[in-house]
Parts: structure tokens; sequence; C-alpha cells
């Protein structure tokens, strides 16, 4: 699904239609959404420099983490940073984000050089103007491409940031505009979603064509991170999760594929889900004395037990009651049996159920809400 | 008994280091403390400040911003784990900015100009030692709901102010340790806080009571969550 995600942001946008946009979508309890940012951002640096993507250049927009950072990343990954031909820009949203820096020099209070200057990278000095943030990425990207048709790709690595300065609906116009570009070849970013309301998620994820979600292998009941009952189990899952992706196609499909991360030396690396971590998670049910598991015949006895009230599919149609037929039609059907045994059957190895009712005294069943999806 | 006996803390922060070959191994890193009322984990930060100012270390720096107790405090807790801060204030290695009684101009701007402030005092003594070839500076904050309420509740400058330290452990690789109160943030309205620093911690350490309840000899007990490490 990792391969996926990359394949949508090398190819791009088609003629006339907005870019792909992947929301990278993580919460604290698994909070390894940076390391599939990072990720993403080596595989697509790669497709640009070996010239296999449709864009020629990467606008990276640093909020979390600075530029050396990136640009020591990329070269530990063996990716050409310093490449005669110009291909990333960052636009450094991270050293001096309020112009606070700027402020202190002014005022005479200190404030050394900045030692990002020596990165080569682009200062933003005021994150609040979504106008300027905007204008800033386009020239970096056609300073990168040029001023012909030939495309560049997006990167956020905190929409969060932006989201604790401007407001939900300006960002989504940021990044509407963005997509819109007909420059833009693709774009993605990075929300933790347990920083902000739902609907901001929710907000973020239509303005997707494609959604990763990274969750922990076994959820906790209250959320928290830390519980000491389960630590050894906590220790031995931490670093593993669940990767989720949503597609949505240009057909309106949706498609929806999981896989399996695990993070080790700060690398991410992806596989399928395998039948072999059910067994592993099985193996990890507490030990008590009594048995919390089905043997194969109780299995099997178990889907042979006629539920009463249920469809069989004897061939009277099924009806839905909808509220709007009136109790007196019920009366042409099967009367309820109020004493007995409900399904007799031939065949003693199918399970059954008897009920008797505890005297006839016992009111019958209420009518008033009929179950019109049970056999009654 | 060997004052410098390694315990678990020293072992999973990775203080364990006899002869300082290796450099602070929180160098760039933010280390976040989160404790609660039944558990204080002031006791981290003695810790970490005593490893920081061991005589074996002429190289080290702390800046100290204390909204929480005065210095005759940490002086005298530290004088009893074998360390003397007043002598290390004269040396200036350690740079303590009270801020007990610190009250930021009124208004919305007066909040974020008195962070600004504070942030370009931090700065320049950072700045200063690091020119200095004072190379392991540790900043630390107790606390961080105390800062807030210096701010008169400006939450999103007190984000801001932190993002520009966090800033500074990569400009200077020096290392930033927070100290935060779990319960206070514990109500639905206000997770954000809380969640912003975990996300902003490379490590952190909780300090939690003991399940089984209250112990003479036994405070509590403490976890320790380490994200990877991104270098080698």
């Amino acid at each position: 699904m990792a391969e996926s995600i990359c394949r949508a942001l090398r190819d791009g946008a088609l003629q006339g239609e907005h870019a792909p946009a992947l929301t990278i979508k993580d919460s604290i309890a698994s909070p390894f959404g940076f390391h599939v940012f990072t990720h993403l951002l080596t595989q697509l640096s790669s497709n640009i420099l070996a010239a296999k993507s449709q864009s020629r250049g990467l606008v990276l927009v640093a909020f979390s983490r600075s530029p050396s950072f990136y640009l020591d990343l990329l070269n530990r990954k063996d990716i050409d940073v310093a490449s005669s031909q110009k291909w990333i820009e960052i636009l450094d949203c991270y050293t001096d984000p309020l112009g606070w820096k700027d402020a202190l020099l002014a005022s005479g209070n200190g404030g050394s050089l900045s030692n990002e200057a020596s990165t080569g990278a682009s200062l933003c000095r005021n994150v609040k103007d979504m106008d300027k943030l905007y204008s800033s990425i386009i020239e970096l990207g056609k300073g990168i491409v040029g001023q012909g048709k030939v495309r560049f790709c997006v990167a956020i690595d905190s929409v969060n940031e932006i989201l604790r300065h401007a407001s939900i609906s300006s960002v989504a116009g940021l990044l509407s505009n963005l997509r819109s570009n007909d420059r833009v070849s693709s774009i993605f970013w990075l929300s933790h979603s347990d920083l902000h309301e739902d609907r901001v998620t929710a907000v973020l994820e239509y303005m997707s064509s494609m959604v990763a979600s990274i969750e922990p292998l076994n959820q906790s009941a209250n959320g928290h991170r830390c519980n000491w009952e389960s630590l050894p189990l906590l220790e031995h899952n931490y670093w593993k999760g669940k990767f989720h992706v949503r597609f949505k196609r240009r057909n309106g499909r949706v498609r929806v594929m999981s896989e399996e991360f695990h993070v080790e030396q700060s690398a991410i690396n992806f596989r399928s889900i395998s039948s072999e971590d059910e067994i592993v998670n099985r193996s990890l049910l507490p030990k008590v004395q009594f048995n919390l598991q089905l043997s194969e015949k109780e299995q099997i006895d178990r889907a042979k037990v006629v539920l009463p009230f249920e469809h069989q599919g004897t061939g009277k149609p099924i009806q839905i009651y909808d509220g709007r037929r009136s109790l007196t039609d019920g009366k042409s059907e099967a009367e309820p049996v109020s004493i007995g045994i409900l399904q007799t059957n031939e065949n003693s190895s199918k399970g059954e159920i008897i009920y008797l009712r505890d005297s006839d005294d016992e009111r019958p069943d209420s009518d008033e809400d009929p179950d019109d999806d049970l056999d009654i | 008994m060997d004052q410098r006996a390694p315990n678990l803390l020293d072992e999973a922060l990775g203080l364990v280091d006899e002869e300082k070959t290796k450099p602070w191994p929180l160098s760039s890193r933010v280390v976040l403390v989160e404790d609660r009322v039944e558990t204080s984990g002031a006791f981290v930060l003695h810790h970490l400040l005593k490893r920081a100012l061991s005589p074996h270390s002429s190289n080290d720096v702390v800046v100290f911003l204390a909204f929480s107790q005065p210095f005759s405090h940490y002086d005298r807790v530290l004088r009893k784990l074998g360390c003397n801060l007043t002598a290390q204030r004269e040396n200036n290695r350690f740079f303590f900015l009270d801020l007990l009684v610190s009250e930021f101009p009124d208004g919305d701007e007066g909040n974020r100009d008195g962070l600004v402030a504070l942030y370009g005092k931090i700065e320049k003594l950072v700045s200063t030692s690091f020119q200095e070839n004072k190379k392991c500076i540790t900043i630390v904050i107790d606390d961080f709901s105390l800062m807030e309420v210096a701010a008169n509740g400006a939450t999103n400058y007190v984000l801001d102010f932190l993002r520009y330290c966090h800033a500074l452990t990569s400009t200077f690789g020096c290392s930033l340790v927070v100290l935060n109160h779990e319960d206070i943030y514990s109500s639905i309205e206000r997770p954000a806080l809380i969640l912003q620093m975990e996300y902003l911690a490379d490590i952190l350490i909780k300090a939690e009571p003991l399940a089984t309840g209250l112990a003479t000899d036994v405070h509590g007990q403490g976890v320790l969550f380490c994200e990877s490490r991104w270098c080698n």
C-alpha cells in the first residue's frame, strides 16, 4: 500500500485535474506518521532524481524539523541534495515562524545570526499569512522547474502547526489552491488527528484523494499509552502497527487497503498482514484456568445452531417493517408459538434452542414493535 | 557509596559513561517529564541537574527557568546530592532565571512580548555559551503549567515559545527538559496541549503512583518512552 501511494505521488496529476493529495494521519498511540512522511519523501526524491516521476522538483515546507535535518536525512539515504541540477527547495517555517528573532534584533535584545542561512533554505517569518505561504511555495517551485509546464510536488511536514496559527477554512483554502494549481504534480502532508477536533480531520480527509492512517496493533480500551499490566506487551508491540490506506478513484470508487508496518532504527518497513500474527496475538491471551477458545467441533456446532426467529430462507418473502403497515396485516402470517419447541428437525446433529415459557400467565411478548426482520 | 553509581534512569537515558568519551547523550533532544499530584517528577530534574553539572564535565552549562521554586530550594536539594549550585552559578555553568513572581505585561500582546523577551534571554545565554566552546547546554523548564499561568493562560504563545526553544536544540545542539503535570490536562477539553508536548518530546518520562496505592518506602514508578533515534 505504501508502494501504491508512492506510485500515485510519482505519477502525479492528469491534465485538467487536481493534483493527487495524501493525508498521513496518526495519533499518540502510534506516533509514526513522521516516519511514513520521511519514507515517502525519500522515495519521491529518488524518483525525481531518476527522472521517473511527473514532477521535476520538490518543495518541502518544514514546520517541525529544521532544513538541515531533512538535508542530513536525504544524504544518509544516498540522495544527492547538492546536485548540479537543483531539484529541492525547503521553505523554512521552523527556525523563525513568527518573526520573534527579527523582533529581538530590532529591539537590540539579543538574537544571533541564524545558522540556517548556510543550508540555502528560504526563511518564512510569518506562517499566519496563508496567501504569503501559498505564493512562497509556488515561487520556490517555479524557481526549480522554470516557467514552462513542468510540475513540482509539495510536502508539508505538519499541518497541525499551520492550524495553530490559522483557521481550518484558510488552511483548507491553501491546500485547495495548491492542489488546483496546474504546476503542482502531487501534494502530501502529515496530520496528528488527536490534536484537533474531528471536524478538522474530516475536512483534511475530504480534500485528499488518499488517506493513510497509522494505528497501533492493539487499541487499548482507555486510549492511554501506558498500561502497567501489559507493559511487556506494550514494549513488544509499540514499534509495530497497522497502515490503512483509502484511495478515492476518479471513477468514484473507494478502495481500502491495509498492511502492517514495523519501525526499526528510525527506518519503517511495510509488509502485508499475515496469518502468523493472528496466531501470535492469540498466544498473547491471558493464561487463565478456564478455556477461552472454542475447539473445532464446538465451532462447527455453533455454526449449526438455528437461532429462533431467524429467517431460514424457506421461500417466504422477507419483509422489513417500515412503520407504515398496520398491525392487522400481521394476522395473516403464522401466529407466534407461545409454548413448546420452535423448530424441530429430523437431523439430530443440528443444535436446537428450546424455549419453554414459565407459565401460561406470562404475558405474551409485546408486538407493538414487531421485528419484521425476524421470522415471528 | 559511590555517588556516581549509575541507576536504571541513567542507563535508560544513556548517561552511564564514566570516562566521558561520548558526548552528552541528551544533546539535541527534548525530554518531557510528566508527573501527578500523587507522585512528583521533580526528582528527575534534580537528577539530570546533578549529572549535567558533574565535576567531570566542565563543558556543560544549564539554563534553568524556575517558575516553581526559589533558588534556595534547588540549592538545598542539590547539596544533598553532592552538587554546589551556588559555586556553579558563580562559575557561569548554572544560569538561574528566577521567574517565580514573573508577570508579563497586560493584554494579549503583552503576553507574547513577555515570552519573546524571555526567549531572547535564553537564546543569548545559549549562543554565548556555545561561542565559549561550552557545547553541552541543557535548558530546564520547571514547570510548564506555571509558565502558562505566568503568561495569563496564553497557551498558544507558550507553545510558540516551546517551538522556538526546540529550534535552539537543533541550532546549538542543546537539550530541552520540561516538567509538566499530566493530571492538570486530563480533562477532555484540553488534551491537545499535553499531546502537543508528547509529540515534540524525544524522551517521555512518566512518574506515576503505584497501582496498589501509597507506600512509605516506594513513592511511585517511572516509565521511560524513548523515540527511535534519527541519527546513527
